[in-house]
């Protein structure tokens, strides 16, 4: 540190900082002046800008030997990385799957968490400790340009626009405009194929008379007797549609079992614009204390299917919309605007629960044509 | 010695004492009456008249006040007549029954009873009236058993209320579903059957013994296998993983920031002039 | 220690022709020596941008790595893979190869989960970044567009995370498309529409993982990209603020120079960052898509929550009540409409119009290159708390479903607290909060004038106690002391030289704008009496710079941002 004792020069290439000036160690707290707008050709100053060396060299010193043994860590870490990459094999092919990832994991994550952070602990003791400590000023300039080079800027757009004839002929301006509006609706009528309209497809679901009602999982169709324990419920699907997501987004419905005399749904007609005839709801509708509610909830769409067998109530678990089982899945508290629209069934001359018909409503979440 | 009596002043050590001997003199009474844990469910089946003879004795001590005399119920709590055996193993071996105090939900507990004392009372409650037997060992076997059936079915039928990792979840009105950690496949099996508290019944006839068998496979290795990418957050989904993000993540990176830019303090003390 | 001569400073030979060769070409030495001599101010919260931008880049990263596995596929498959319990399940491509990436690609996991943990403290840097960005100021003029574009790049980002999430298919992420399909049927006259032509159909279709893919991938990414450029190339253009301090005015710019201490810092910054974010993904589980399992409309799980940046729309979806209307045959889903897309375009409005807003209604039209302290703009500040609140309240609605079980609250009740909280407690919160304010102002202003308490305790002539107290330093006091912005801003005063209502305040709008002005501005800098500040501050060798601070308390009560005649100060270039 005590080489540094030549003489200043300033040659004419020298690349000095000269627009303000910092004050070397060893008074550390250097704050330059703020220089006032354009320093730019004040004279060099005689100063660096920022200093060469740290104030305190044995400090430095000892520092240097920390940086230099985290970088080394880190070097280290990295080649662990590779050796776990290589020497731990994963999937099933000895043991256990989960427990050969957790380890490859384990080994591939701490290695190069460890070499990337000594990296950067590494770093932040060479700038901190190791260099020397700098605070130094820039002045701002102005972000607003001149008057007269903004009157400069005014003169060209104008110039140019009257260059263009634009302003003076109101022919061209408007049938420029009339060709280039189209053109920019071209790229919306081109995603239209995006897929088929809606059409009517959201108000009915594949359900129809005699359609069976089977368990979702193991796919068996299902009879009252089969049915038989008051309290029990499960999810049921349309026969046949076990590995069509699209169909079972709309068409799947839990079954509930009652003890005789719970059930008290009422007989419910559309007030809407379907016509005051069609039934909503209804006791024929259900088997022997069982009844059929849709599955997806009327607010967003989730599978509302959380049944509590001693209240009676069906909770979507997604927002909470809450449902009566006992008087047509009545909505009795959260976001969820309708009842779950009932499920008419019956019993097949085999004696499996069937559909009566499909839903006498659109299932599912509110839409702009549903009415 | 020395070390008991000085701790003895402390006023938990008493609590400790107390818990310590009655967990030793459980388990000398279970060791005499030669029924562990791991009885035989052949004990439902077979239930001479002495052991429901002992399980009414029970009953009228432990159950009656709530449940009535003869277990037909009264306003506080329902009729057991036909409530079946599995419901009694389900609910005295899972400690909710006897129940300490009216709750929305009755929480797990150690059971009160032994297991020779639940059978017993379950023999009892059977008599008055049919209902599931407990399942036996071979009902409640995964041995065989398709866990990837079980997924399905437990996605669609339980994991709308006890969690997609079986970790749990909210009921209305501070009700809940327990988290499956703790539950033996026997009880998984029991719960099923008879659907304890807001739980519904998912009977033989509709989730067939094979389908139970699958989702209880299913249960216990989820619940058993390791979590490959480190700590599991309770494995309950994107809320404890948000937590972590802001208080782990960004948290360290705050900390980070502030040792890189703050002032060393010969920075500090520097004085304009 | 060595004295201060130096030696002159020599390019090595080889170097220096190789940069005159670039030069010859570039004519770049003299613009990018001043880049290399760019000053960086150095504060902690000017890193939390950092933290967003250093997530990206490693997002970008990991991103390409999974790009490589990954099959954004709907088509069915029965899975057959390494991982048995799902041994014979029936599953989307996608599901199944975002198994084979966890269980079957060395380090594979270790990719998704530091993904995903990234877009995580991605999305909480922005919002940490924001936050500091609207309770300091810094969005003022000139930095309008920078804020603009940091909301845009906000607003993307959380489309990119949900687009992200819904990539594997898995059940959790399959309800929140499906959630998202809802939101979009409530829409509406074009809702169903939409909905058919982004699902290719009826939910869930065939198409949407692909669709979804690349928009994740390549549309957004870019977008994020050149949004990214611009905010940086603004940054650097417009200049860094700075926070109130010794020596900090309006005109220059505090701190380290780019070559090579912020360069050191900030690269150091990127390795702590992935370092983080590694040990994230090693020591925590993220997303765990084998024990969700597959997605399928059939099935629920309890808990369903996405992940915390969309946790807002998802409690506002929860407490909404269930208002629809059945109009002439049509529906309006205003129990979806309003929580999900009405309360998301409200939140990010009023955060686009706000620094226009505020400038509006403080008529404050300078440039502000110092940063305000919070205290210092109470109704800013206590806006901004009001709508901390608000988001809040509805991001813990979002989990209320594990709240009230682990807290053993009822469900419903937790709800319907929420439902006046949210209007009840941004209302108490901006009050308070610019009580605070003022406290704090007046706390400043005493310590100015009395000055410091020092703890020490003295005993007086007359016996009885006292404590003693110091001058503020003129460190502290350029701290509390709020600089006037530089240029002249234009005058705004309550009546004109004839007692009459001045020009601006007159009609209905002008009424309007005054009395937001009085709001704004009331309270602003309660500045402490000239004549006791005077003497403490002026003389102890602050300086140019400390008259700057000093004659902004003078103005006098109203000496606010922009309203007091702060455009006398001698403080533009001289």
């Amino acid at each position: 540190m005590s080489d540094n004792d030549a003489d200043l020069e300033i040659g004419p290439e020298e690349r000095r900082p000269h627009r303000v000036i910092g004050t070397p160690p060893p008074a550390a707290g250097i704050l330059t002046d703020p220089g006032r707008g354009d320093g730019e050709d004040e004279a060099p100053a005689a100063e660096p800008w920022i200093p060469a060396d740290n104030p305190d060299p044995v400090s430095a010193k000892n520092w240097e030997r920390v940086a230099a043994l985290l970088f080394t860590l880190s070097a280290l870490a990295s080649v662990g990385f590779v050796a776990a990459y290589v020497g731990l094999e994963i999937g099933n092919k000895n043991g256990d799957v989960v427990d050969a990832t957790l380890r490859s994991n384990l080994a591939l994550g701490t290695a190069l968490s460890v070499a990337m952070l000594a990296i950067g602990i590494g770093m932040v003791i060479w700038v901190r400790y190791i260099m020397p400590p700098v605070e130094v000023s820039e002045a701002r300039h102005p972000l607003a340009s001149d008057p007269e080079d903004r009157a400069a800027f005014a003169e060209t757009i104008l110039e140019g626009a009257a260059a263009s004839q634009l302003t003076k002929r109101p022919l061209l301006r408007r049938t420029l405009l009339a060709a280039v509006l189209p053109v920019a609706a071209a790229p919306l009528i081109v995603l239209r194929d995006l897929g088929p309209l809606p059409g009517t497809s959201l108000r009915s679901t594949v359900w129809k008379k005699g359609t069976r009602l089977t368990v979702y999982g193991s796919n068996q169709p299902i009879t009252p007797a089969d049915f038989n324990s008051p309290g029990a419920m499960i999810t049921v699907i349309p026969e046949g549609y076990a590995d069509n997501d699209e169909v079972l987004a709309k068409a799947t419905v839990i079954i509930i079992k009652m003890e005789p005399g719970q059930l008290k749904i009422p007989t419910r007609y559309n007030d809407g614009v379907n016509g005051p005839h069609t039934l909503l709801n209804s006791m024929n509708w259900t088997v022997d204390n069982i009844v059929a509610y849709s599955k997806i909830c009327t607010h967003v769409g989730c599978p509302a299917a959380l049944y509590e067998q001693t209240t009676h109530k069906i909770l979507c678990p997604c927002h909470q919309s809450t449902f009566d089982a006992e008087t047509g899945a009545t909505v009795l508290f959260g976001p969820a605007p309708r009842p779950l629209p009932q499920l008419p069934i019956t019993v097949d001359a085999e004696g499996y629960l069937v559909a009566q018909s499909d839903f006498q409503e659109p299932v599912g979440p509110s839409f702009w044509e549903r009415g | 010695m020395r070390w008991i009596t000085a701790r003895r002043r402390r006023p938990l050590f008493g609590y400790a004492a107390v818990l310590l001997a009655l967990v030793a003199l459980g388990s000398l009474y279970a060791a005499a009456t030669g029924l562990g844990s791991t009885g035989n469910a052949s004990a439902s089946s077979g239930s001479s008249s002495s052991q429901i003879t002992e399980g009414k004795n029970l009953f009228a001590v432990s159950c009656a006040s709530c449940h009535g005399e003869d277990a037909q119920g009264s306003s506080v709590a329902p009729s057991l007549v036909g409530a079946g055996a599995a419901a009694v193993d389900f609910q005295v071996g899972t400690g909710r029954m006897p129940l300490k105090e009216t709750d929305a939900e009755a929480p797990r507990k150690p059971p009160v009873f032994t297991q020779s004392q639940i059978y017993a009372i379950a023999a009892y409650v059977a008599s008055l009236g049919g209902g599931p037997a407990i399942p036996s060992d071979q009902d409640v076997s995964t041995a065989g058993a398709s866990t990837g059936l079980g997924q399905s079915l437990f996605n669609a039928n339980c994991a709308q209320c006890h969690n997609y990792s079986g970790a749990g979840g909210a009921l209305t009105a501070g009700k809940y579903a327990p988290p499956l950690t703790q539950a033996t496949s026997r009880q998984i099996y029991e719960a099923m059957l008879t659907g304890p508290e807001a739980m519904p019944v998912f009977n033989n006839t509709t989730l067939t013994p094979q389908d139970k068998r699958d989702i209880i496979a299913y249960v216990e290795q989820t619940r058993s296998e390791a979590n490959p990418g480190g700590f599991s957050l309770g494995r309950v989904g994107p809320t404890t993983e948000g937590l972590v993000a802001w208080l782990g993540g960004i948290g360290a990176l705050v900390l980070a920031a502030m040792w890189i830019t703050a002032k060393r303090r010969e920075e500090r003390t520097g004085e304009i002039r | 220690m060595s004295t201060t001569q130096h030696r002159p400073l020599q390019m090595p030979k080889p170097l220096a022709k190789q940069g005159g060769e670039l030069d010859d070409r570039f004519h770049a030495a003299k613009g990018v020596r001043t880049l290399l001599r760019k000053v960086f101010p150095d504060h902690w919260t000017f890193l939390l941008g950092e933290i967003a931008l250093y997530s990206f880049i490693i997002l970008i990263l990991t991103g390409i790595f999974l790009t490589l596995f990954f099959q954004p596929s709907m088509s069915e498959v029965v899975y057959h893979g390494s991982y048995t319990k799902l041994d014979g399940v029936r599953m989307s491509q996608a599901y199944a190869s975002t198994l084979n990436i966890s269980f079957d690609v060395r380090g594979g996991l270790l990719m998704r989960q530091i993904h995903h943990w990234a877009a995580d403290v991605f999305l909480a840097a922005i919002i940490c970044h924001l936050l500091r960005i609207f309770f300091t100021g810094a969005y003022r003029k000139p930095r309008e567009t920078n804020w603009l574009i940091g909301l845009g790049m906000f607003t993307l980002g959380i489309f990119e995370g949900f687009l992200g999430y819904s990539m594997p298919d898995d059940l959790l992420s399959g309800t929140g498309v499906r959630i998202a399909e809802g939101v979009l049927l409530g829409i509406p006259v074009v809702g169903t529409y939409l909905s058919f032509f982004l699902f290719g159909g009826q939910f869930p279709g065939n198409e949407f993982v692909a669709r979804f893919y690349i928009i994740h991938v390549l549309l957004i990414p870019g977008l994020l990209l050149a949004l990214v450029s611009a905010h940086l190339f603004l940054m650097v253009h417009q200049k860094h603020t700075q926070m109130p301090g010794a020596g900090r005015t309006n005109n220059n710019v505090v701190g380290q120079p780019m070559y090579p201490y912020f360069a050191i810092k900030t690269g150091a910054f990127f390795f702590f960052v992935f370092g983080v974010l590694a040990l994230l993904g090693t020591f925590a589980q993220i997303n765990p898509i084998w024990q969700v399992g597959p997605y399928t409309p059939v099935a629920i799980s309890a808990g369903s929550q996405p992940d915390f940046y969309m946790g807002f729309l998802e409690g506002s979806l929860r407490i909404f009540p269930n208002w629809t209307w059945d109009i002439g045959g049509h529906t309006i889903a205003w129990n979806v409409l309003i929580p999900a897309l009405v309360i998301l375009g409200f939140l990010f409005t009023v955060l686009g119009v706000w620094p226009f807003v505020e400038r509006w209604a403080t008529g404050d039209k300078s440039y502000h290159n110092v940063n305000q302290k919070p205290r210092n703009a109470p109704t800013r500040t206590g806006v901004g708390m009001a709508g901390v609140v608000f988001y809040g309240i509805m991001w813990l609605e979002g989990a209320n479903d594990l709240i009230a079980v682990h807290l053993q609250i009822p469900l419903y009740t937790l709800t319907e607290v929420a439902r006046y909280a949210v209007f009840i407690g941004p209302v108490i919160a901006f009050w308070i909060t610019r009580r605070i304010c003022i406290g704090l102002q007046r706390r400043d202003a005493a310590m100015l004038e009395h000055g410091v308490e020092t703890g020490i305790i003295q005993q007086l002539p007359n016996g009885g106690f006292a404590e003693a107290e110091r001058p503020v330093t003129p460190e502290e006091a350029a701290e509390l002391i709020e600089l006037p912005p530089p240029s002249v801003t234009e005058v705004r005063s309550d009546t004109d030289e004839n007692g009459l209502p001045a020009p601006a305040r007159r009609g209905l709008a002008g009424r309007v704008q005054a009395r937001a002005h009085d709001y704004f501005v009331e309270g602003i800098s309660l500045a402490p009496p000239a004549n006791g500040h005077t003497n403490g501050h002026g003389t102890n060798g602050h300086g140019t710079n400390g008259h700057n601070g000093h004659g902004e308390v003078e103005s006098g009560e109203r000496a606010a941002i922009g309203s007091g005649p702060s455009g006398d100060r001698a403080d533009d270039e001289a």
